[in-house]
């Protein structure tokens, strides 16, 4: 390679290609057994969902009329919303936008969502605002004074 | 004093040749010209930045990071904790304030051209500072786990999970899982004073470094004309220098005690987003930005059209020295020009409608 030394002999040649490769590929491999575990570690692992079919939310006589409230389903916000005809619907609280939790506005008779003023109609459809999609609609069970919301089958 | 100060410098000096350094620092000249204020911000950041430091060792001995913890340890930090409220006021109001004179740092150093060769190098390394001082920023918001940070940080993280391909990834690594819970809260506590801190101190190094081995840029105009004024760094600049960090001290400690930073309500995932919430000023012409694209432009979705403008807007921003031929040339370029003055036109007006809306 360098002025002082003699052409290398074809055997030397090899040789040292042999070297190279050996050399470079031991990096590789050395740069990937490192980075591997890293990034897997940095990957959370799968947490097993908290698997909730229904939920007790209240008591009938105790939900106003033309009001909202979040209840806990399992570890997600669902807005459980009485309209003014006294009629009981649910829908996933997520907006559908970008996270945020959503809220009954009484004034709008509309679902709003505060962070960027997505709106819902009282059926959980994208009426205005950024928001591309409905809200999931969850089921509600009234059985005698008690009031049950479950996933939509 | 003077002959023992006069020792251990001799005995330094022995040792490490600083007789070089010295000669260096006496040769140090800053030009003096109708724009050498513009000099004065990049100082004041790193003044601002050696504040955040000290204040951020010191809430360290009291936050704990945690789902269950972190609100209550600062709500005893501020009202049990002798002067808690000031250090953690005036680790917010200076976190602002970096980000604003690091801002008008950057815009100056826009406009005067100062980014052209050779200091290429020095302009990325202060634009990664200045991502990175968004991302201190965007960190340190969540460590109270109260409300509004909550939100924020839920829309915040969704933004980055709407990039194609690599959002969901990324998504989960900021938030540790699929949602905002106790796991982002701990990873964001790594990032805010471990992550950031020590590649923040990487980039500064070597900026401050070129700062001094290149000297101080001087404007297009000027360059060509008649000798410029100087003034000596040390110690004429240096102690201008340090009656403005004096100045900006004082402000602080105004805003810290006049204002004091509200701690809010902890954060809850059953409740819903509180109305009027917003974003910190200084993401808010982004934020404002969004609610004006509508949800789909033809079969794209609105924000991953947002996303990818302000991506590709601040790459170009970033690479600038490099596509700026004219600079280059010493020639003051309209175009860039304009662009820059439409750049602040633009951040300044969506941050005002933001705030009024």
């Amino acid at each position: 390679m360098s002025l002082n030394n003699p052409p290398m002999t074809p055997a030397q040649e090899s040789k040292r290609n042999f070297l190279k490769y050996i050399l470079s590929g031991g990096l590789v491999a050395l740069t990937g057994s490192i980075l591997y575990p890293i990034f897997a570690y940095l990957r959370p692992p799968k947490q097993r969902e908290v698997v909730v079919s229904s939920v007790k939310a209240g008591k009938l006589s105790e939900i106003e009329k033309e009001s909202g409230q979040i209840i806990k389903f399992g570890n997600k916000p669902v807005i459980l919303i009485r309209t003014a005809s006294g009629d009981l619907r649910a829908f996933d609280a997520t907006c559908t936008h970008l996270d945020c939790t959503v809220q009954f506005r009484k004034d709008m008779g509309m679902i709003w969502c505060a962070c960027h003023n997505g709106k819902y109609d009282l059926s959980g459809r994208n009426v205005a605002g950024p928001p591309p999609r409905p809200l999931d609609e969850y089921r509600v069970v009234v059985q005698g004074e008690e009031v049950f919301v479950s996933k939509k089958l | 004093m003077i002959t023992l100060w006069k020792k251990f410098y001799n005995w330094i000096d022995e040792r490490v040749e600083l007789e070089n350094l010295v000669e260096f620092m006496g040769k140090k000249y800053v030009p003096v010209h109708r724009h050498s204020i513009w000099y004065y911000f990049g100082g004041v950041s790193l003044f601002l930045f050696i504040i955040q430091v000290v204040t951020g060792i010191l809430l360290l001995l009291y936050y704990k990071s945690g789902e269950e913890s972190a609100f209550e340890s600062i709500h005893y930090l501020m009202s049990k904790v002798q002067f808690g409220w000031l250090i953690r006021s005036i680790h917010s109001w200076a976190a602002n304030l970096f980000i604003l004179a690091a801002m008008i740092h950057m815009f100056s150093v826009f406009f005067e051209k100062a980014y052209r060769k050779p200091r290429e190098i020095t302009w990325i390394t202060g634009m990664l500072m200045f991502f990175l001082a968004l991302g201190f920023g965007f960190s340190g918001y969540l460590l109270p786990w109260n409300e509004l940070a909550f939100f924020a940080t839920k829309v915040g993280t969704d933004i980055a999970g709407v990039v194609p391909f690599v959002g969901k990834p990324i998504l989960e690594f900021l938030r540790g899982g699929e949602d905002v819970t106790g796991a982002t809260l701990s990873r964001f506590f790594g990032f805010h004073v471990a992550v950031f801190p020590g590649i923040f101190t990487v980039l500064l190094g070597i900026h401050l470094i070129l700062v001094q081995r290149q000297g101080m840029s001087e404007p297009l105009g000027i360059e060509h004309g008649k000798e410029l004024k100087t003034m000596p760094f040390f110690p004429n600049f240096l102690l201008r220098d340090l009656l403005l960090w004096l100045l900006v001290l004082n402000i602080i400690a105004i805003l810290a005690v006049f204002f004091p930073w509200e701690l809010g309500k902890k954060a809850d995932a059953f409740t819903p987003a509180p109305a009027g919430i917003k974003p910190e000023w200084y993401f808010m012409f982004m934020f404002q930005t969004l609610k004006y694209i509508p949800a789909k432009v033809l079969f794209i979705d609105g924000e991953i059209l947002g996303i990818m403008f302000f991506g590709i807007a601040g790459l170009l921003w970033l690479l600038v020295p490099f596509w700026d031929k004219s600079s280059a040339r010493g020639q003051q370029s309209r175009f860039l020009y304009y662009i820059g003055l439409l750049v602040v036109f633009y951040i300044i007006l969506f941050t005002i409608i933001g705030w009024l809306a």
